[in-house]
C-alpha cells in the first residue's frame, strides 16, 4: 500500500465525512458554550477579584490559580467520573462543557484584569467626578476600553477553548476527533484523522490569523 | 449667607509626608477663588479633598451643608461638584457629545434626546459646535480642555474644581481654556481654581489663596494678593515667579 492510499483515501474520507461533519458540528457547539459560559464568568470573576469585598477577593484569587494549575485533562475525568460517586451524573457534554467553562473562566478572568488595570487612573477619576456609581462606570466608561486592550489576548483564549475540547473524546464525547477515531478503526484507515485534522485547521486557522491582525491593529493604534 | 464649601482642620498625610496641615477654607456660593503655590504645596490635593478623589485623614469638608463621606449618599454630593481636570481626562471612545451627555443620561437619568441636547448647548457655548462627534483623540488639547469643561458643567455642579486646568497645555492652547472659564466666573457659579496663570488670577478671582508647605499662608482679593501681600513667604513667592 502505498502512502497516498493509507493517508489521503479519497473512499475512505468521502465515507466518513459525514460523521467527521456531525463530530465538527458537537466540538462547535461544545466550544461556543464553554467560551460564553467562560467568559461571561470570567468576567465577574474579574471584578471580584479587583472589587470584591476582602474575602470574595481572596476566594476569586484562590479559584484562578487552582483552575489555571489543574491540567484540563484531570479535571475533565474528575468531573466526569469522580462526581458520579457523590450522585452528579453528567452527560459527557455537560462534564466537557464545565470542566473547559471552569478553566476558560480562570483564564478570562486574568485577562479581563489586566485590561482594566490598563485604564489609567484618570478615567476612574473623571466618571467618580460626574457621579456615575461602579456599574454605569464599568459599563459606561470602563469595559468599553479594556475591551478593546483584551481583544486580542480573549481571541486567543478563544482558540484554545476550541482546540481542547478534542480532550472531551476522552469521556466518550462524539466530537470530531472521537468520530475520526471511530471512523479510523471502522475503517482500518487513518485517512479520517487526517480529515479531522484539516477541519481542525479550517476552524482554527483563521482565528489564528485574526488574532495576528489584532495584534497589528493595535500596534499600528499605539504608535 | 452659608458657605457652599466648607473645610474645617484638613489634614493629609502620605505615608510619612504630612501633606496638608490643617487647612480651613470657607468658599461662599458664586465666589471664584483661585489657589496658588509652588508645586508640592497641597494646593491640588486640597481640591481632590473637596469631592473625595483624595482621602484624607483629619477635618472635614461639607459642600452646600452636606457632610462628603465615603458610602451612599458620596455619588450624589460628587454630581454637585464638576471637576476639570490636568489632563483631560475625557472618555477616548466616546464622541465630544457623548462625553458632555454622560453624567444627565446616568446620574440625572435624563432621556437621551434631552441629553444630548443639553450636551451640544454646551459645547456650543465652549466653541466646539462643529466638533461635536469628534472622538477626544481628533481633538487639540485646547479643545478637549473645554469639552472637560462642558462635561463638568452638564450636571449643573454647584461648585466647579479646577486642578491645573492649563498646565499640559500648549502655550498657544492656554488662552482659549482660559477666556471659557473667564466667561464662566461671570455667570455666577462658584469655582475653585488651582493654577500658575497670575495674570488669570489677578483678572478673575474675588480671592486669591497661596499655600505652602501644606497649610494657607495668606488669603486676599487679588489686588491686595498681588499689590500688598502681607506675609513674606508670600512676597518670596510672587518675586520668584512675576516678570519684573
Amino acid at each position: 500500500m502505498d502512502l497516498i492510499t493509507t493517508f489521503f483515501n479519497w473512499r475512505v474520507l468521502r465515507d466518513a465525512l459525514p460523521l467527521l461533519f456531525e463530530g465538527l458540528g458537537v466540538t462547535v457547539l461544545l466550544g461556543l458554550v464553554s467560551i460564553v459560559a467562560g467568559m461571561v464568568s470570567g468576567l465577574l470573576m474579574a471584578l471580584l477579584r479587583l472589587y470584591g469585598i476582602a474575602p470574595l477577593r481572596a476566594a476569586a484569587r484562590v479559584y484562578i490559580d487552582v483552575f489555571r494549575s489543574i491540567p484540563l485533562l484531570v479535571l475533565l475525568v474528575l468531573v466526569y467520573y469522580a462526581l458520579p460517586f457523590v450522585g452528579v451524573r453528567l452527560s459527557s457534554f455537560a462534564a466537557a462543557a464545565t470542566a473547559l467553562s471552569l478553566v476558560s473562566c480562570a483564564y478570562t478572568a486574568e485577562i479581563f484584569r489586566a485590561g482594566i488595570e490598563a485604564i489609567p487612573k484618570g478615567q476612574f477619576e473623571a466618571a467618580e467626578a460626574i457621579g456615575l456609581g461602579f456599574l454605569n462606570t464599568m459599563r459606561d466608561v470602563v469595559l468599553p476600553q479594556a475591551l478593546r486592550i483584551v481583544t486580542p489576548p480573549l481571541t486567543s483564549n478563544c482558540i484554545n477553548v476550541l482546540k481542547d475540547t478534542a480532550l472531551a473524546s476522552v469521556v466518550a464525547m462524539p466530537d470530531l476527533l472521537k468520530q475520526a477515531t471511530q471512523a479510523q478503526a471502522l475503517a482500518a484507515n487513518p485517512t479520517p484523522l487526517i480529515g479531522a485534522a484539516l477541519l481542525y485547521l479550517a476552524l482554527l486557522l483563521p482565528l489564528v490569523r485574526l488574532v495576528g491582525h489584532f495584534e497589528a491593529r493595535h500596534r499600528e493604534a499605539t504608535r | 449667607m452659608s458657605a457652599i464649601v466648607e473645610i474645617a482642620g484638613l489634614h493629609k498625610h502620605y505615608g510619612a509626608f504630612h501633606a496638608l496641615k490643617g487647612i480651613d477654607l470657607s468658599i461662599a456660593p458664586g465666589e471664584v477663588v483661585v489657589v496658588v503655590g509652588p508645586s508640592g504645596s497641597g494646593k491640588s490635593t486640597l481640591i481632590r479633598c473637596i469631592n473625595l478623589l483624595e482621602d484624607y485623614q483629619r477635618g472635614e469638608v461639607r459642600v452646600d451643608g452636606e457632610k462628603v463621606v465615603r458610602g451612599k449618599a458620596l455619588a450624589k454630593v460628587r454630581a454637585e461638584v464638576g471637576m476639570v481636570f490636568q489632563s483631560f481626562n475625557l472618555f477616548p471612545h466616546l464622541s465630544a457629545l457623548h462625553n458632555v451627555a454622560l453624567g444627565p443620561l446616568r446620574v440625572r437619568g435624563m432621556p437621551r434626546a434631552q441629553a444630548d441636547e443639553r450636551a451640544r448647548a454646551l459645547l456650543v457655548k465652549v466653541g466646539l459646535a462643529d466638533h461635536c462627534d469628534k472622538l477626544p483623540g481628533q481633538l487639540s488639547g485646547g479643545q478637549q480642555q473645554r469639552v472637560a469643561i462642558a462635561r463638568a458643567l452638564a450636571m449643573e455642579p454647584k461648585v466647579l474644581l479646577f486642578d491645573e486646568p492649563t498646565s499640559a497645555l500648549d502655550p498657544e492652547m492656554v488662552g482659549e481654556v482660559l477666556a471659557v472659564m473667564q466667561a464662566l466666573a461671570h455667570t455666577g457659579v462658584t469655582m475653585v481654581i488651582v493654577t500658575h496663570e497670575m495674570g488669570f488670577a489677578r483678572r478673575v478671582a474675588d480671592r486669591v489663596v497661596f499655600m505652602e508647605a501644606g497649610v494657607v499662608v495668606e488669603q486676599a482679593p487679588p489686588e491686595q494678593f498681588f499689590g500688598a501681600p502681607r506675609e513674606a513667604r508670600t512676597q518670596a513667592f510672587l518675586q520668584a515667579i512675576l516678570p519684573h
